[in-house]
């Protein structure tokens, strides 16, 4: 352990405090883990949207950096907590429900179904502590965390979490809901939500990973998920940031995809002050399939931030991108979408779009897809646009009697529903689609010149 | 035919109406009274102003009156919002109906019907009494179940935007029904059922004006005035027979007509 500069004294103090106490059982590679990558962060610290970083160009993590996030003390106790549970209830043979209050799993609050073999649906805490989990060759191995200061502290602070398990060939049909909630506090802090779901061979997996905390604190959640997809294997992802006002959040996602297999994506934004979507999917075997779709809705001064890659590094696989924000306010999104088709990756075929609607003079979009194409023989295509609405469309509505209001509102609803209607859970695509039209502003649409 | 109340004020009355779009002066003096329980039918060649007419009356905002008046069920028609008149019962059928992707036919129904009442000072309608309403009027209709489960015309074809057009019409009930050449394009089953949907609307406290390029429709619904639109102005009127004439003669006989001062 190295000496850490003075802006991150109160990571290193946590650090040690978690290395040294509640994380000290922890086995050994799992030590080891957390002390490289607490070198990492060490050594790359925060990125800065320093020349030629691109990845970080339009945002700015400062506020991040300076504000002294200390650890959430553990463990969280449910006191008053039963109101955070998701108020909607999924269907399915076997529904795993597993919540975590600040980072760490609480058995109150969750019903993991009790699982035929096959399945684990377990806190990585107590998994990490079995070996017949074989944790230490899976975690950090789709997302590792020597290149990128957050996936690094998640990393140095890797103690509890998700991990999801199907073994090869179990058919039936899995769901997973996993909220992290983080509970109300005076002080800002921080917590590390860590993901791993493993789909073995032709299975079928959907989880609900959902990130929500106290509107009006201060607190900043720096998550990593990964994710493999085996080979022939189905997962459905929905990712909903409904996080507090005034927080944080950096989502680091990495998905590896084999043979056949199908990711199918949804991640919808609402609140946060500065938000991070960073996800990465490798089609990394023929005939793979990815479908990502994502919602943000930004009003007052918030920033989200889209950073999507795909890479078809295998022919004849198919990625699917479209992405919809709603602006409002001086808000700001920034989304980036890229598209690597390798030279042996011949038969791809990619989409992608980013489809703005802004309501406000102030709000502002950078929207940069690109498609970076070293085959010959792909079809891919990409757009993004920035949208008003169509004044002949508006007239329509308004010659059945809705006022502009309400007919910006049912529009702009529409919008969104596209995104929604991805939803295959008939209570989740509802629960969502409650809170996003709550969300809507009642403002009146801009409107495109008239022909 | 149920006789016009004569006598009686007119539904609808337009005096003098001229109206352009941009610089172009498209309406040159319109003068037309419209009496509950008729229908009329507005015909003329391209570009004689007959669905600017039927525009300008609903609201469209890429029109501007620029000068005369109209009077729809004894109020200043002009002064008012599109939404206001269709809350008052005045509804336009569309010749282009728009895709609402993502809209729910019956959200947008619903909204319609909910906006109208409010504006009567009555409740929004229960979503079960709404229900039943729909089904009732899909029936009458006969339009396809199906497409009502979808968002408003998205990927319809021009037919089924037609037919929806005029479910919409028999979901809203209005006073005073504009369709602008809702016959266009229409097959003979189409056209059939367009023509029922508006024999259905058809009753002594309601009107339509149906704007139309061909006589065809009109074998279906037998208007009690057909008045020929050329340049911006009304220039013939007449019964049911006046379309026959222009059926057979084509409208170039208007034309020569209308420049030989006849």
């Amino acid at each position: 352990m190295t000496s850490a500069p003075a802006k991150y004294a109160q990571y290193l103090a946590d650090f040690r405090s978690l290395v040294q106490g509640p994380g000290a059982n922890a086995p050994a590679w799992l030590r080891d883990l957390r002390d490289n990558a607490w070198s990492t962060f060490n050594e790359i610290g925060f990125p800065t949207a320093r020349r030629g970083n691109e990845r970080w160009k339009y945002t700015n993590v400062a506020p991040i950096a300076k504000t002294g996030f200390g650890l959430a003390p553990s463990p969280a106790t449910a006191n008053g907590s039963k109101a955070v549970a998701p108020t909607y209830k999924l269907e399915g043979p076997a529904v795993y429900d597993l919540v975590f209050l600040d980072g760490h799993y609480s058995p109150e609050l969750s019903s993991p179904a009790a699982g035929p073999s096959g399945v684990t649906a377990a806190s990585m805490a107590s998994a990490a502590l079995d070996n017949a989990f074989d944790l230490e060759s899976q975690v950090g191995r789709y997302a590792p965390a020597d290149d990128d200061g957050f996936a690094a502290l998640n990393t140095a602070f890797l103690h509890d979490g998700a991990y999801i398990h199907v073994a090869d060939g179990h058919t039936e049909k899995v769901v997973v809901r996993l909220s992290y909630v983080t509970v109300d506090s005076t002080e800002p802090k921080v917590t590390y939500p860590r993901t791993l779901i493993v789909a073995g061979s032709n299975t079928d997996i959907t989880v609900v990973e959902s990130y929500s905390g106290p509107k009006d604190s201060v607190y900043f959640t720096n998550a990593v998920t990964e994710i493999s997809v085996g080979e022939g294997a189905r997962i459905d992802h929905y990712r909903l940031l409904l996080e507090g006002d005034r927080s944080f959040h950096v989502g680091t996602n990495r998905v590896k995809q084999e043979r056949d297999s199908s990711f199918n994506s949804a991640s919808f934004t609402l609140g946060t002050t500065l938000a991070r979507n960073d996800l990465e999917v490798l089609l990394d075997g023929p005939g793979a399939y990815c479908s990502l779709n994502g919602l943000y809705l930004t009003a007052d001064n918030q920033h989200i931030d889209n950073l999507i890659s795909i890479d078809h590094a295998k022919p004849h696989c198919t990625s699917r991108l479209n992405y919809k924000g709603i602006l409002d306010g001086k808000s700001r999104a920034v989304f980036g979408g890229t598209v690597l088709v390798r030279r042996d990756a011949q038969k791809s075929d990619a989409e992608q779009t980013d489809k703005n609607l802004i309501l406000s003079t102030q709000a502002e979009v950078d929207s940069k897809p690109s498609l970076l194409i070293y085959a010959d023989d792909v079809k891919c295509n990409h757009g993004a646009t920035a949208g008003h609405i169509d004044a002949d469309t508006l007239f329509y509505l308004r010659s059945r009697g809705l006022d502009l209001d309400a007919a910006s509102r049912m529009l702009i609803h529409a919008f969104a529903s596209e995104i929604i209607n991805t939803v295959k859970p008939e209570a989740l695509r509802e629960h969502l689609d409650t809170i996003f039209s709550a969300a809507i502003p009642n403002k009146s649409l801009p409107v495109a010149k008239a022909r | 035919m149920a006789a016009a109340a004569k006598g009686s004020t007119p539904l609808l009355s337009i005096k003098g109406l001229t109206a352009s779009a941009g610089d172009l002066e498209i309406l040159k003096g319109i003068d037309l009274d419209v009496y509950a329980g008729e229908v009329h039918a507005i015909m003329g060649p391209n570009g004689s102003g007959k669905s600017t007419l039927a525009n300008v009356l609903a609201g469209r905002p890429d029109y501007t009156v620029t000068g005369g008046e109209v009077l729809f069920d004894g109020q200043d028609l002009l002064k008012l919002e599109p939404e206001i008149r269709a809350r008052m019962g005045l509804f336009l059928a569309f010749q282009y109906p728009l895709e609402l992707p993502g809209v729910r036919a019956w959200q947008f129904l619903k909204a319609g019907v909910d906006a109208r009442r409010v504006h009567n000072g009555e409740e929004e309608m229960s979503a079960r009494e709404f229900d039943q309403m729909l089904k009732a009027k899909v029936e009458q209709i006969q339009i396809d179940p199906e497409l009502i489960k979808r968002a408003v015309n998205e990927g319809f074809s021009g037919g089924e935007k037609k037919r929806n057009e005029i479910l919409q019409m028999a979901v809203l009930e209005p006073k005073l029904a504009l369709l602008d050449e809702t016959d266009s394009g229409l097959d003979i089953d189409a056209l059939r059922i367009v023509s029922d949907g508006v024999n259905l609307l058809r009753t002594p406290e309601n009107a339509v004006v149906l704007v139309t390029h061909y006589q065809r429709i009109l074998n279906y619904i037998t208007p009690n005035q057909v008045h020929v639109l050329f340049d911006g102005r009304i220039v013939r009127s007449g019964g049911p027979e006046l379309a026959h004439e222009l059926e057979e003669k084509g409208y170039d006989w208007i034309k020569e007509a209308v420049d030989a001062g006849v």
